[in-house]
């Protein structure tokens, strides 16, 4: 066994492990943080693949962004240190019965399907090549999904200030009033 | 590097999988049910860069899967968090069951 697999394995830990505490644990600021550690584990697996762009990407979006956005709106709408509910017995015993036979379904697939030689030839996934194939138009390039994606993006960014903003300003001037008769 | 078969890199995919669709089937939670699908997606990611790197070496059309599905994962979760805080200042619960006005 050598040093390379070793530490495939203990990567692999990294994610499971902190992946489960986070959806049983019963407190939401711990789950956001194993959420955390989670994450970091799968970019340290892509780094472990030799992918580091898509590492790097790993790190600033889910770790950088993603979990910070969460944690806020754990701040935001919980009161910290309180314990959530929790869930049904016999919905918890059904869940784990269809993810252990999804899970052994997919492990027998695994095992019965041959996927081939793994090649061995060295990977090109220098960011100069990443980025030019993002914005070429001929043929395999990537320019049109990366456009579409801007545009989602904007979209979502723009629809979820229109969804949180908090009131039309001719509402706001009652408010105030309503909230000192109160 | 290629001494780990592709098939345990799979399994550990499948197993993060599997965990985000068991979380997302007992939390009640929205928010931590926003965490489980993040999970999911993950487990995702991780078969699209094992198999580019193990099957087509050469070529980089798994990264930029990877790289659209974390854009529109972003997106998701921002656009979630919108509504999961708009939902909590009109019923002051992020629980799944808090929100049944349209319940029949």
């Amino acid at each position: 066994m050598s040093a390379s697999t070793v530490i495939f394995y203990l990567i692999s830990a990294f994610i499971l492990v902190p992946a489960y505490l986070a959806v049983t644990v019963h407190k939401i600021f711990r789950a956001a943080i194993y959420l955390l550690f989670s994450l970091i584990g799968v970019a340290s697996l892509y780094f472990y693949l030799d992918n580091n762009f898509i590492a790097a990407v790993q790190v600033v979006v889910y770790v950088g962004g993603i979990v910070v956005l969460i944690l806020f709106s754990v701040f935001l709408t919980h009161e910290s240190g309180k314990d959530m509910q929790q869930p049904v017995e016999k919905r918890e015993f059904f869940s784990a019965i269809a993810s252990v036979c999804g899970f052994f379904l997919i492990l027998i697939q695994l095992s019965l399907h041959n996927f081939g030689p793994s090649a061995t030839a060295i990977q090109s996934d220098s960011i100069q090549a990443i980025g030019l194939s993002l914005l070429s138009t001929t043929m395999g390039g990537y320019s049109l999904p990366f456009e579409v994606v801007s545009i989602l993006l904007l979209a979502a960014m723009i629809g979820s200030i229109a969804i949180a903003i908090k009131a039309k300003p001719e509402d706001t001037k009652t408010e105030p009033a309503k909230s000192q008769a109160q | 590097m290629n001494a780990i078969p592709l098939q345990h890199i799979l399994l550990v995919s499948t197993g993060l999988f599997f965990i985000g669709i068991y979380g997302f089937l007992t939390r009640r939670n929205l928010i931590t049910m926003l965490m489980s699908i993040e999970l999911t997606l993950n487990s995702v990611n991780i078969n699209f860069v094992a198999f580019n790197r193990y099957l087509y070496p050469t070529k980089q059309d798994g990264l930029f899967f990877v790289i659209f599905v974390i854009s529109i994962a972003a997106a998701e979760a921002a656009v979630a968090i919108a509504i999961i805080i708009n939902l909590y200042r009109k019923y002051k619960t992020i629980d799944a069951e808090g929100a049944d006005t349209m319940r029949f």
